[in-house]
């Protein structure tokens, strides 16, 4: 007695063991009925052990894996334990997204054949991805403290009610920021609406905000609304504010102030609640005292104010946001493009980005279509970049005789210096091409022109102009 | 009244969204009126078979596990559903007409009706 209870000291229930794991899971035989269920499964279905007990167990558990489905069969054919990925329907008419993994056991000395199929709750996982997938805001990426701190503001941003005014200069992502906002905040399932208040002009920006009444111009035929009375419930952001004709400045501000406005030719009020976010690349205080922006306008307005930073400012975020962009071209165009080399890396790191994110975008872009191979070579970027890039050194060249220069400045002329030579001009890399594509095809110009991506007069005219022909 | 249960083989679909086949039983005074039958659908999906028990002015919803804002929709549009099914879908519904049959009802017998079949347009 005493020996038996050395060996085995305690033995407790299978079933008491699974009760005590936070996770389905049912004992199955080799047709997937159930034999058993721990208590968590219970819960999560509905049925007890034992009303569960002989059925097959796709049935019990309303999942998406039917018992002839691969994974299953899969664990019977090779023994071998298997998982994927599905969803359950829980006692609560709730989808829960689970990982079912079955793993084949045998019974000693009978040798039959049952399975241990365990769920695991996978929805915090999958929201962790989309998180993580979407970063702290849709779109906008950024390790930079300066975008770190934007991110940490953004929650504060969507908690409030108030107007907020965005600056930056051309291409850091005010629209992105703005629909981040909206997107976070308790207007999020309402509509965003955006109007760029320098695309139109002042007669039509008028009826495109406030909307018209039939008859109220020259061509109402009919009844229209304004975009402020399609953002109801939403937020509207007004890009380009600086650009807003002084006369809707006044009747922004009304309807800022009051929430109603009248339409163009109505004579019924229509209140709106709708927020307002506006967004601006002008410096809107030297607007105001040129007299060209009202300043109680301005006031109301810069409740809460955000500068997004130019990317130059945004230290470590080019490699960032290349890597970001590099990935979506090369999946949206389906290209084998996998990384820039490192010349041409330098070269974007030392490029001042005068278009921001937007111009570090299009030169992906175009780095993506442009390239044939795995690698993004110099060549293959905009000849502009490295035309700007030139410039920058020859203007540092110049700094350096005038004895001044400072540490980004250092570290543009550092890249530039690291790009070879023979990569000076692009009419030089394209000359090279030429040749390059043309010995590969044993002087076939129609077969270059095709490897080249151009047409045979284009490539005929480029021959012609760098004398090849 | 009409009684349309989700099919997988003879039993109730185990859910909703990826059934592909429905019984539907035309039941007068208490019995089944004519021959069942089974209609397969283009494909799973729970809007297109929300949009065939509204077509098929079905009074009662037999089927396996369901998403609540489906139930919540075919309640709405006062349809009843029993939901949670397990089991011949035939025997669910002989239960069903003798109001018998409970959400999360798991009905055990041998028994089955004879069906035609026809393709949903």
């Amino acid at each position: 007695m005493l020996e038996t209870e050395q060996t085995n000291p305690f033995s407790p229930d299978l079933i008491d063991i699974l009760n005590g794991v936070p996770h389905g899971i049912a004992l199955v035989d080799q047709d997937f009925r159930i034999i058993m269920m721990n208590r968590f499964l219970e819960a999560l279905t509905g049925y007890s052990g034992e009303e569960a007990s002989g059925i097959y167990c796709d049935q019990v558990l309303h999942s998406s894996f039917g018992r002839n489905s691969s994974v299953f069969r899969q664990t019977v054919e090779t023994g071998v334990s298997c998982s994927a990925e599905g969803d359950i329907i829980g006692l609560n008419r709730k989808k829960i997204p689970m990982r079912f993994t079955v793993t084949p056991i045998v019974e000693p000395g009978e040798g039959r054949q049952a399975m241990v199929l365990v769920l695991e709750d996978i929805a915090v996982f999958q929201e962790l991805d989309r998180k993580k997938e979407l970063g702290p805001a849709k779109g906008l990426l950024g390790h930079s403290p300066k975008m770190q701190e934007i991110f940490e503001l953004l929650p504060v941003l969507a908690h409030t009610d108030s107007s907020v005014l965005i600056t930056g200069e051309t291409g850091t992502g005010k629209d992105l920021l703005a629909e981040a906002v909206h997107q976070a905040s308790k207007r999020g399932k309402y509509p965003f609406i955006k109007v760029n208040c320098g695309a139109l002009p002042e007669s039509l920006l008028e009826s495109e905000l406030f909307g018209h009444m039939r008859g109220a111009f020259t061509g109402a035929h009919a009844d229209k609304h304004g975009m402020f009375q399609l953002a109801q419930g939403g937020t509207i952001f007004l890009t380009e504010i600086g650009d807003l004709p002084l006369p809707l400045q006044v009747k922004l501000l009304t309807v800022l102030d009051d929430r109603e406005f009248f339409p163009l030719g109505s004579q019924k009020k229509v209140r709106v609640d709708v927020r307002l976010i506006t967004g601006t690349h002008r410096n809107l205080k030297q607007l105001v005292q040129e007299g060209k922006f009202r300043e109680d306008l301005f006031f109301r307005l810069n409740v809460l104010r955000v500068h997004l930073p130019p990317l130059r400012e945004r230290v470590g975020d080019v490699r960032l946001l290349i890597d970001h962009f590099l990935q979506m071209f090369a999946t949206s165009f389906k290209k084998n493009v996998k990384m820039l080399s490192a010349p041409a890396l330098r070269l974007l790191d030392s490029y001042c980005y005068p278009g921001n994110v937007r111009e570090l975008r299009n030169i992906i872009e175009y780095g993506v279509n442009i390239c044939r191979g795995e690698i993004i070579e110099v060549e293959h970027l905009p000849p502009y970049v490295l035309a700007d890039v030139s410039k920058a050194s020859r203007a540092i060249a110049v700094t350096r005789q005038s004895g001044y220069i400072d540490s980004g400045e250092k570290l543009a002329a550092q890249a530039v210096s690291e790009i070879p030579d023979n990569v000076s001009s692009w009419s030089a890399i394209e000359k090279t091409n030429i040749l390059a594509a043309l010995v590969q095809t044993g002087g076939s110009r129609t077969g270059a022109a095709k490897a080249l991506g151009w047409g045979r007069t284009t490539l005929w005219r480029k021959m012609k102009e760098y004398e090849l022909a | 009244m009409k009684i349309l249960a989700t099919l997988q083989h003879n039993d109730i679909a185990p859910r909703f969204d990826l059934a592909t086949e429905v019984l539907i039983a035309r039941i007068v005074r208490g019995r089944i009126s004519g021959e069942p039958r089974t209609v397969l659908l283009p494909g799973p999906g729970s809007d297109e078979l929300c949009s065939l028990i509204i077509r098929e002015e079905a009074s009662l919803v037999i089927c396996g596990g369901i998403e609540e804002a489906h139930f919540q929709y075919l309640v709405w549009k006062k349809i009843e559903v029993i939901d949670r099914v397990i089991g011949p879908a035939d025997l669910a519904i002989a239960q069903a007409i003798t109001k018998q049959l409970r959400p999360g009802a798991i009905v055990r017998a041998i028994g089955r009706l004879e069906t035609k079949r026809s393709v949903a347009s």
